[in-house]
């Protein structure tokens, strides 16, 4: 009973590390999607937002307001944020060799993090508690509020993408820009503004991630995006690039995988682990576990 | 051999001559010291290093981003034999160095096999897959030292060796040097051959070139193997330079930083490969006291390159010296977008 508990625990922790790769790999997906650009970049994002989530925090809290709802601001600073570097750094670059554009999302993936070692110290800095520390105990089991909290928030927030990528005609807009942009500007669309809305959404998304991930550890860095950024890209190949349920998937593919291997195997192989289902998965289906396969026009 | 290449090759041979003298000679005189020379070193290394992905990634037209993996198992297979002190002196340097060439091509053709049949970003991804397993692996082996590294290697300059009266810092840095030459010319010569030209009609477009009757696959995975097997040289100099490896400064950030190399001289440019592994490499040194700002100044440099030159400093063309001192016109040059 005591193995199957703590295979639970674990299977629990998981789906909790998994849910922010998720959603985290959401941003990936959705400007891989829509302009074709690895954005290295979105893992500094998520750091932003973790030191923007510490600040409002403090200010919260001192006036009596709850916490988490630090997220809110922060989301805001993102996603602006995400805009700025799309109007700077990618738009210039849209029509130009793929590789420029990989190498100037290195470029601002390296400022943020510098610029954040600058203004806030290299040093990392304690976060206080967001979610309650309670536990549901169900006789001698028990979850953590926080993990419930991150595993629901991120579902939730998933299907409403889903639903809004679906269903509303902003959401067919960024469809059609990321099956043709030509064709998408012949039809009326606005193709830069489309661009400008999924880096937003996008970079909100991190925000969300970024409070989760420090409610989970807390403690934020300037260099904490670049292993959590580069996961959750290997969760968006996984699902199948530019696929928001395959983001999803391969989210929590990679955190039940990662946390099991940390608990029955070895907690240093785990990335081994996780970069070698990425390949496997490569090598047997490369356009990910959802993806579609796309024939080549000669 | 036409008179014309004959002449190219003289004039390059001379070029490299005249420059290594006035290196000797500025270190005879005292000007260049043993810090200079290590980050005379440190280029050298650099140049192979982005002279070698420039095979896969410009010649090849394929992103890849675990050049740092071939490094670090060229590094810790040339290490490791030199430590073994199976061949003793200089000619364990050399077998080490050639060992861990072959093992990181061996490996090149175990990764560039299953690899290659991605293309573009999911190549871009899987070779970052790679790269960072073989970090692990190499984390977690005994023989390489594990997490804490491996220590006590051998420097080029502690074997003491003194040739044509140079001072043994000197020497070292000559092998260094000579074999940077030497390595440079096979890739270059490798690529206006026969090979590199159906390596570059791939880059251009794989389904003509393969309609056209060139092997994709074999040369795919040739251009692929011989950046490998480069890499693993500098990896196994790099070892011998600095005397202390740790798994961890062969990551992912290794891998992105050679790329940049390559991207900001020209894709495809073996010359701006040269000139942007020198720059990159020296100017960190040049700007030491200002190390607080000089990531942010190198990213914001990045950045602004890649918007205003996309095609890197120097495009695909080269420099030339042959065309400058021969004031013959050169009758083809290797032109064409990239197509990524």
């Amino acid at each position: 009973m005591d193995a199957l508990f703590q295979f639970l625990r674990q299977l629990i922790n998981g789906l909790q590390s998994g849910s922010i790769y998720a959603l985290v790999a959401l941003g990936y997906t959705m400007v891989y999607g829509i302009v074709k650009l690895i954005n290295f970049a979105h893992g500094d994002i998520i750091m932003i937002g973790a030191y923007c989530t510490l600040f409002f925090i403090t200010l919260f809290a001192g006036a009596g307001l709850p916490v988490w709802l630090s997220v809110i601001p922060a989301m805001i600073f993102c996603a602006l944020l995400g805009m700025l570097c799309e109007r700077v750094a990618y738009r210039p670059l849209r029509h130009s060799p793929r590789i420029s554009s990989l190498i100037t999302a290195i470029g601002i993936s390296l400022l943020l993090q510098n610029g954040a070692q600058l203004i806030f110290s290299p040093n990392p800095q304690s976060v206080p508690k967001i979610f309650s520390a309670d536990a549901l105990t169900f006789g001698s089991f028990s979850i953590s509020i926080g993990a419930i909290i991150t595993i629901v928030v991120s579902l939730a927030i998933m299907a409403a993408l889903q639903a809004f990528v679906k269903g509303t005609r902003l959401g067919k807009a960024m469809r059609a820009v990321s099956e043709d942009d030509g064709a998408a500007k012949l039809v009326g669309i606005n193709v830069n503004s489309t661009i400008q809305l999924t880096f937003a959404i996008g970079s909100a998304l991190a925000a969300v991630g970024s409070m989760l991930y420090i409610s989970a550890y807390p403690q934020v860095q300037p260099t904490m995006g670049s292993l959590l950024g580069l996961k959750a890209f290997v969760a968006a190949v996984l699902g199948g690039i530019g696929i928001i349920p395959g983001a999803m998937i391969g989210g929590l593919i990679m955190g039940i995988f990662e946390s099991l291997t940390k608990a029955y195997i070895s907690s240093q192989l785990s990335d081994a682990v996780v970069f070698g289902i990425l390949i496997i998965v490569l090598l047997v289906k490369p356009s990910g576990i959802l993806g579609k396969n796309t024939k080549e026009k000669v | 051999m036409t008179k014309k290449t004959a002449f190219s090759y003289g004039i390059n041979l001379l070029a490299v001559l005249v420059l290594f003298f006035v290196l000797l000679l500025l270190n005879k005189q005292g000007i260049i010291n043993k810090y200079v020379l290590g980050i005379l070193t440190l280029i050298c290394i650099n140049i192979i290093l982005a002279v070698s992905l420039n095979v896969t990634t410009g010649c090849l037209g394929q992103i890849a981003l675990g050049h740092a993996g071939f490094m670090s198992a060229g590094a810790y297979t040339a290490a490791i034999f030199t430590q073994a002190g199976i061949i003793p002196g200089v000619g364990g340097y050399f077998a080490g160095l050639l060992l861990g060439g072959l093992v990181a091509a061996i490996i090149g053709i175990i990764i560039g096999l299953p690899a290659l049949r991605l293309r573009g970003d999911y190549l871009a991804i899987i070779t970052l897959a790679f790269g960072e397993i073989i970090r692990v692996v190499i984390e977690n082996m005994t023989i390489t030292g594990g997490a804490q590294g491996l220590k006590g290697i051998k420097k080029l300059s502690a074997y003491d060796i003194s040739l044509f009266g140079m001072n043994a810092d000197f020497t070292a840095f000559a092998i260094v040097f000579f074999l940077m030459v030497l390595s440079v010319v096979l890739m270059y010569t490798m690529m206006v051959s026969r090979h590199g030209r159906a390596i570059l009609a791939i880059r251009e477009d794989d389904i003509a070139s393969e309609a056209a009757g060139v092997n994709n696959t074999y040369y795919r995975t040739l251009a692929f193997t011989v950046s490998a097997f480069f890499a693993g040289i500098a990896g196994g100099m790099y070892a011998h330079y600095i005397g202390i490896l740790g798994a961890k400064s062969f990551d992912f950030n290794k891998s992105i930083e050679i790329l940049i190399t390559v991207v900001l001289g020209g894709l495809g440019s073996f010359t701006g490969s040269v000139v942007s592994a020198i720059a990159l490499t020296s100017l960190p040194e040049l700007l030491r006291q200002f190390s607080d700002y000089r990531m942010l100044v190198y990213s914001i440099v990045l950045i602004l390159v890649m918007i205003f030159k996309p095609s890197g400093l120097m495009g695909t063309k080269e420099f030339s010296l042959s065309r400058i001192f021969g004031g013959r016109k050169k009758v083809s040059s290797e032109k064409g977008s990239d197509t990524q």
